[in-house]
């Protein structure tokens, strides 16, 4: 038995499945969400210490970094559905990309809010106009001006396309916001946030930050397939399928 | 030629020239809009001496002094070849200690001080419990002084 992937790019299609798979993954992202806090808070060290001393703030991290991390990736995921939905003209894609925005949106703001949170205590600033920071605000701005050019315009069509290229070019903040830490020579990329590397971390930390990572993954899953769902019905509303589902009694 | 390739041509297309345009971003990061100035580059006149800039770097063991009532501080920020004299009247955030990163905001006095108007703690990316990191500490300065190489741009940025 061969699995067609094109079968599911089709809305009547797709829309049971993600029926059946949205609980699933609130299931996961439950289950994680408790392991990692728990873990965060009960598993892991009361302060830091080298040339990072921080106290019990340092936890902020399990929040943060995953938050960081997923504002990023979604944004990636959000241009990968519209390139294709450009290139195939396929519905499906563009509704992708329109539901997977809102929760990229939400977590570049909790990246930026808890980091600012964080900045405080250790740095001694909420704000500061260091490039990581300038960066990931720019994202945000990427998010809100691709879901507002969306809304902005009536025709469905239109709109999928026009806001499509929008994220496209805005995927140019992406590797920004990576190497704006990352550059190869560290004497090179001066910035207020410090670098990061995973070997770096320790265990238990590293552990409970892995975990809220995957449970901010499956809580993207959830919420992006429950805002598809409700795109799809409002999209297909005149659809024979959907008419069905609305009346099963038949009555057209 | 299809529509379909040839969207998906020009779509590659972009998505080539916004990797170039990435990477133009990422280069003037680099060099010229930095974020903060090293000891050095002020040293070499690269620094604007007509408005407020940031100044990054070490704080240099040994000379943190307090005057007066603890609020008006004075430190040298160092980058190990060239150092800067700070003078600061305010409270130091929780993360800031000698030996530690800091960047500065303000300008250069005409007597080569720096007057800074706000001062900022600069951690390195270590996440570890105070045993472990005293032990790495220790074992990276040993690894330091036995193999006597001399120091690279990554020894450099581990440091800070």
């Amino acid at each position: 038995m061969a699995l067609n992937p094109f079968k599911f790019a089709a809305p009547a299609v797709f829309y049971p499945l993600a029926n059946r798979l949205i609980p699933w993954f609130w299931t996961l992202t439950g289950i994680l969400l408790a392991l990692g806090l728990y873990w965060g808070f009960f598993q892991t060290p009361d302060q830091l210490g080298g040339n990072n001393a921080q106290k019990e703030y340092y936890r902020i991290i399990f929040v943060h970094v995953p938050a960081a991390w997923m504002s990023m990736w979604l944004y990636v995921i959000m241009v990968f559905w519209a390139a294709v939905g450009l290139v195939f003209n396929t519905r499906l894609s563009f509704m992708m990309a329109n539901a997977v925005a809102p929760t990229g949106a939400i977590f570049t703001f909790l990246a930026l809010w808890t980091g600012a949170f964080w900045g405080r205590p250790s740095w001694g600033t909420y704000w500061d106009w260091d490039p990581r920071l300038t960066s990931e605000l720019v994202l945000f701005f990427l998010y809100l001006g691709y879901l507002a050019l969306h809304a902005a315009i009536d025709d469905q069509r239109r709109a999928d396309r026009a806001a499509a290229l929008l994220a496209i070019v805005g995927l140019v903040i992406v590797p920004v916001i990576y190497w704006s830490i990352n550059c190869p020579d560290p004497t090179q990329c001066a910035s207020l946030h410090q670098r990061s590397n995973l070997t770096r971390i320790e265990g238990n930390i590293l552990f409970a930050m892995l975990t809220m990572t995957l449970a901010f993954w499956m809580y993207s899953f959830a919420t992006s397939l429950m805002r598809l769902r409700t795109l799809i019905l409002e999209r297909e509303a005149e659809a024979s399928w959907v008419q069905e589902l609305l009346n099963p009694r038949g009555g057209r | 030629m299809k529509a379909r390739q040839k969207r998906l041509i020009l779509i590659g297309l972009a998505l080539g020239l916004i990797g170039l345009a990435s990477a133009l971003a990422i280069t003037a990061l680099n060099s010229n809009i930095s974020y903060f100035f090293s000891p050095s580059q002020v040293i070499a006149g690269e620094a604007p001496l007509d408005h407020v800039f940031r100044l990054g770097g070490l704080v240099q063991p040994g000379t943190l002094r307090r005057q007066g009532n603890g609020l008006l501080v004075e430190f040298a920020v160092t980058d190990n070849r060239a150092t800067i004299q700070v003078a600061y009247a305010g409270i130091l955030p929780d993360l800031f200690k000698e030996g530690a990163g800091a960047v500065a905001k303000g300008r250069l006095r005409p007597d080569g001080v720096f007057q800074a108007e706000e001062v900022l703690a600069k951690h390195d990316e270590e996440y570890m419990p105070p045993e472990v990191a005293k032990t790495l500490q220790t074992a990276h300065a040993e690894g330091v002084s036995q193999t006597k190489t001399p120091p690279t741009a990554e020894s450099a940025g581990a440091s800070h």
